[in-house]
């Protein structure tokens, strides 16, 4: 483009003087009607019992959280529930310091982590509350508190947050996806994340 | 060119899929396309897939589907957002690079949950039609109105697409509407759904996938007694604007079979069968004079699109049914057919044959 970009497009008489439509709205809403699949459902229905449900693969015997009915690793379909228990350790985490929007409940900064519960292969998603922010690390040993028994739902919000059990923790070697991945062929444990 | 072929198939489509998610209606499949020739992840050098968030209803969930695939340690990937019948021909664009040797193509649809009319709606143009909400048997209406009117096709023709489409799908497993006693006079007394489609002008809706093999050369005979070979495969794109195209044609439809039918070497009248991805009777229609077919073909041994129309699938699977065929011998050539976009928009053609 060079020049008057004006004088480029030359508007018919009909349409001189008139305000140029500059956006146009145009609102798209889909609606399904969706179940999550029975391996989900068994989970959400789980949570309502204060249970945790992985699924255990049957190549190696690695649990897989949350359940989705299959290894990806190997793309073995799993129907073998485990139940988990509602400790575990902090295999990641991250300190943030912005507000989400339209979010109440939640002061900044706040803990997200990954947590790797007792007996699982992998972590999963959890806030951390009950210290400092500053005191939380890789290792640290929490444990789930759970909403009161009168307000649980089939919901992984069951689960308010993760608290620090005061045990000793867990050596940075073993945190997090690093021994997993140190067992798996064909990977370098030294260059995995948690 | 690279010789090529489809060497092993699997396919599943049902009315709807409900507690089964998309990953565990791919794992059999893959699984059962890799087991057919002996082969493991570890031994397909390039994976290839298609399927459509706006079915899923979530972004980015063609990742998810990869944990059917077995995709550790990492590997050579790649997914489209249309029918698998693309990904298949951006697998064999990647064997004629010759860097692999094997590849493996899957696709899937599980449109059940949502409305698929109106998730169709959003293919069109987003300025001028998509916020109408055409619903897309209105727009395949209109074509078969101006198809009817241009006085090239009858509507007992159409009617008797239709029945020659369910009774060829009776006994096809992976087919959902088939029927030995429907006839012209039965689909004529349908009352229309879009004047002047009926029912059975319209494809029956399923959900499912498909899973296909491709080897080149020497790899291909060593894996497939009798591998279906791809001799030519093209595909071409019309006018998206609906007011801008002749509905009652589809050149590009023309075209990409004139050129894979040339690049086979063959004619169109020496091909045994055209399995023909056709949404509606009356693109069907359309499709079967711009391929040229002729009555030694015959057309859509397995009821076709008509009988199971898997959103994003529907199209791999008339290649894996046309290539099924050739690798157990019931078939020497076929043509394949995949379509998408508004009204024939984009058409691809995939001519193969045995040895």
């Amino acid at each position: 483009m060079s020049g008057d970009s004006d004088s480029e497009v030359r508007l018919p008489e009909s349409l001189s003087g008139v305000e140029p439509v500059q956006s146009v709205r145009t609102p798209i809403r889909l609606e399904y009607d969706y179940r999550p699949s029975a391996s989900a459902e068994s989970y959400l229905r789980a949570y309502a019992e204060k249970r945790i449900i992985g699924h255990r693969s049957p190549v190696d015997g690695a649990v897989f959280i949350p359940p989705r009915g299959v290894d990806p690793r190997h793309g073995v379909a799993i129907s073998e529930e485990v139940d988990l228990p509602d400790t575990g350790h902090v295999g990641n985490f991250c300190v943030t310091h912005l507000p989400i929007p339209g979010r109440k409940g939640l002061e900044v900064p706040y803990v997200s982590a990954w947590i790797h519960l007792d007996g699982a292969a992998v972590g999963f998603l959890g806030l951390v509350r009950g210290c400092p922010s500053d005191e939380v690390r890789i290792g640290m040993r929490v444990r789930a508190v759970w909403r009161p028994d009168d307000e649980l739902g089939t919901t992984a919000e069951n689960i308010r947050h993760w608290e620090p059990t005061g045990e000793p923790d867990v050596p940075l070697e073993g945190a997090g996806n690093r021994s997993f991945h140190a067992s798996q062929p064909g990977a370098d444990a030294g260059e995995s994340d948690a | 060119m690279r010789e090529v072929a489809v060497v092993a198939t699997a396919l599943h489509q049902v009315p709807a899929l409900t507690d089964t998610t998309e990953v565990q209606l791919m794992v059999p499949l893959i699984n059962a396309a890799r087991d057919a020739v002996g082969i493991t992840q570890a031994d397909i050098g390039f994976t290839c897939s298609g399927s459509s968030d706006f079915l899923a209803g979530q972004a980015f969930s063609f990742v998810q589907t990869l944990d059917a695939v077995g995709a550790f340690p990492p590997i050579c990937e790649s997914h489209v957002e249309m029918d698998g019948a693309f990904a298949l021909y951006e697998a064999w664009v990647k064997l004629q690079i010759g860097e692999v040797d094997t590849a493996l193509v899957f696709s899937y649809g599980k449109s059940s949950p949502g409305s698929l009319r109106d998730v169709l709606a959003l293919q069109l143009d987003p300025y001028f039609l998509a916020p109408l909400w055409p619903p897309a048997d209105a727009v395949a209406a209109i074509q078969a109105r101006l198809l009817l009117e241009s006085g090239l096709v009858g509507a007992e023709e159409l009617a008797e697409i239709a029945v020659r489409s369910q009774r060829n799908a009776v006994g096809n497993p992976n087919a959902v509407r088939s029927s030995s006693e429907v006839t012209v006079a039965d689909v004529m007394a349908e009352a229309p759904v879009a004047d002047p489609l009926r029912p059975s002008d319209l494809a029956a809706e399923s959900d499912g996938g498909c899973a296909v093999v491709l080897a080149a050369g020497d790899r291909a005979r060593e894996l497939c007694g009798r591998p279906a070979w791809i001799r030519g495969i093209d595909h071409r794109i019309d006018a998206h604007a609906l007011g801008t195209r002749n509905l009652t044609r589809a050149p590009s439809a023309e075209l990409a079979t004139s050129l894979a039918v040339a690049a086979a070497g063959l004619t169109i009248d020496s091909l045994d069968l055209a399995e023909i991805h056709s949404p509606t009777t009356s693109q069907e229609a359309i499709l079967v004079r711009e391929f040229g077919l002729g009555g030694s073909t015959e057309v859509n041994p397995s009821g076709g699109a008509l009988a199971a129309n898997t959103m994003m699938a529907a199209g791999l699977v008339r290649i894996a049914e046309a290539a099924g065929r050739i690798i157990d011998g019931r078939a020497d050539r076929a043509l394949a057919h995949a379509t998408s976009g508004p009204c024939l928009q984009q058409n691809l053609v995939c001519v193969m044959a045995g040895e």
